[in-house]
């Protein structure tokens, strides 16, 4: 599945956050969106998925949608977004309910997504039992479980330790790797951008406008390799370049407020 | 190749230098537990209250002693009056309570969710909640007669305020990430109110239960001593005016213990339904 944006714009009341973004996520893409803090990241995700109403401009879809998807266009949160008084299968439960599926196709896929993100053993505890990376899990086994035709992600490793990031990214790698859904990933981390997206888009401070879009050649399996290194150095040199003064403007302005 | 040998840099094998213990400065002021003093404060309490009378300090017109109120509340239930009481009041708390309650939360939750309705409630309930509920009772009794429909009235009338306010805040605690959760998983609206918006507002309903239960305690007594044979009310006010001040005691000491145990129900409620928290 395709995603397509057109002139986008949006502002809160006086203040544009974006403006005049032209964007296509193409089918099977992971496309990283980089920028100063306040450049309208998450408020794009936000319209992409249907849960922001743009001031102006389009948002539409095209291509084919995965048998059994039960909801193309699927959200992974930064904060998990789970229900903390229901257990770890009823949270993944909660977003079948509503669909006609049988008894046992509920099961099957509540089983399926928590065996994949190695959860099963955990299926009856509630999400305060849990730590950051296994809560976040959770969440992505819940997108699973509703086979999704494209992810957007709002920052979905930045409220883990560092450890738990690495370990998510392996996981996150191995589903593109096997899956192949498109993917909209909103990131303040350039390292997290370098290892998995393949195009990279950097957005200007407020206003946010497309600065530039900066493709990542190297197979996202061999990102690791001493042989890439050296290019993904100069790249995030490159993307640290284009988005470090107003980075330091936006954390003054932080700071000032 | 073999592993290369890390180093390691030694610690000073003896330090020389006087050294002093660091001194413990405080863990926060944190709260223990002490489970005996509560009961040791009561039982004090009482002794006091009880020696008081027993060496001629206090008048027992005045304060009646402890076993005398204890007397009093047993003679009450050999003949039965205080069960007659007890269940002309608790009837009274339980159908305001309900009422004011059901019709509390229905105006709550609609102000909980909708712009329109918030708009025009939250003006309506900051006029009317200040009112105090027993100087309405004349009109109350004015309109549904002496009986028990007024102090029903006073009583869910006094009850539905206080629920309404804690029902909107309550859901409007409710993290709206959830809902937008919900939302973007394409969550039908009465499904994000079942599933999400009643269990999340859940806490915040209960400690209005908490509150409520108080005010209809309060009300009912105040209700049954303007218009009312039974009930604990109207028992207290009968004895204040005989002077039998052993008898009134044992009535408040009534009251005291349905407060204790609707709050010991509610508490047990709150485990249960708020395991998750």
């Amino acid at each position: 599945m395709r995603l397509i944006i057109k002139d986008l714009c949006h502002r809160y009341d006086d203040l544009v956050v974006l403006d005049g973004i032209d964007l296509t996520v193409q089918e099977g893409e992971v496309l990283a969106v980089i920028g100063p803090s306040g450049c309208g990241k998450s408020t794009l995700l936000g319209i992409a998925g249907g849960i922001v109403a743009p001031t102006s401009g389009t948002i539409a879809v095209a291509g084919e949608v995965p048998d059994g998807c039960l909801n193309p266009i699927t959200f992974i949160f930064q904060d998990f977004a789970l229900l903390p008084w229901r257990s770890v299968e009823d949270n993944l439960s909660l977003v079948l309910e509503h669909h006609p599926l049988s008894a046992a196709e509920r099961r099957e896929r509540i089983e399926s997504g928590l065996r994949r993100m190695g959860l099963w053993d955990f299926r009856k505890a509630l999400p305060k039992q849990l730590s950051g990376g296994m809560r976040q899990r959770v969440g992505i086994a819940r997108a699973l479980a509703v086979r999704p035709a494209m992810l957007l992600l709002d920052e979905p490793l930045s409220a883990l330790d560092a450890q738990t990031r690495e370990l998510l990214m392996e996981d996150f790698l191995s589903l593109w790797q096997r899956e192949r859904t498109t993917a909209l990933y909103v990131t303040h981390n350039l390292d997290e951008a370098l290892r998995l997206a393949d195009r990279v888009v950097v957005l200007s401070r407020r206003p946010g406008r497309l600065r530039e879009i900066v493709t990542i050649e190297e197979p996202r399996d061999q990102r690791l390799e001493p042989s890439a290194q050296a290019h993904l150095a100069e790249v995030r040199d490159r993307l640290w370049h284009l988005i470090r003064a107003e980075a330091q403007l936006a954390d003054r302005e932080i700071a000032d407020a | 190749m073999p592993d290369t040998p890390l180093t390691s840099t030694s610690l000073p094998l003896q330090d020389r230098s006087p050294s002093q213990p660091v001194r413990f400065r405080g863990g926060g002021f944190t709260v223990k537990g002490h489970r005996w003093a509560a009961l040791l404060a009561f039982v004090v309490l009482i002794a006091v209250w009880e020696s008081t009378n027993r060496f001629g300090l206090v008048s027992e017109l005045f304060l009646p002693p402890p076993s005398a109120v204890a007397s009093a509340l047993a003679a009450m239930a050999q003949d039965g009056s205080l069960w007659q009481h007890l269940k002309a009041s608790l009837m009274r708390i339980g159908v305001g309570w309900v009422m004011g309650t059901v019709a509390g939360m229905a105006v709550g939750f609609a102000m909980g969710i909708g712009s329109v309705a918030r708009a025009v409630g939250v003006p309506l309930v900051s006029a009317f909640f200040p009112i105090p509920k027993i100087a309405l009772l004349p009109l109350f009794i004015l309109w549904f007669g002496i009986g028990e429909p007024s102090k029903f009235a006073t009583i869910g009338f006094g009850v539905f305020f206080p629920t309404v306010i804690a029902t909107y805040s309550a859901i409007d605690s409710v993290p709206r990430n959830l809902i937008r959760m919900a939302q973007s998983f394409g969550l039908p609206w009465a499904s994000i109110l079942r599933k999400i918006v009643l269990p999340g507002a859940l806490p915040g309903i209960l400690a209005g239960f908490r509150i409520t239960a108080s005010i209809a305690l309060i009300l009912v007594v105040a209700a049954e001593m303007i218009g009312a044979e039974y009930g604990i009310g109207a028992f207290v006010l009968t004895a204040g005016n005989l002077m039998l001040t052993d008898q009134l005691l044992a009535g408040v000491l009534v009251l005291s213990l349905l407060g204790l145990s609707i709050g010991t129900v509610l508490s047990i409620l709150e485990r249960r339904l708020l395991k998750w928290r």
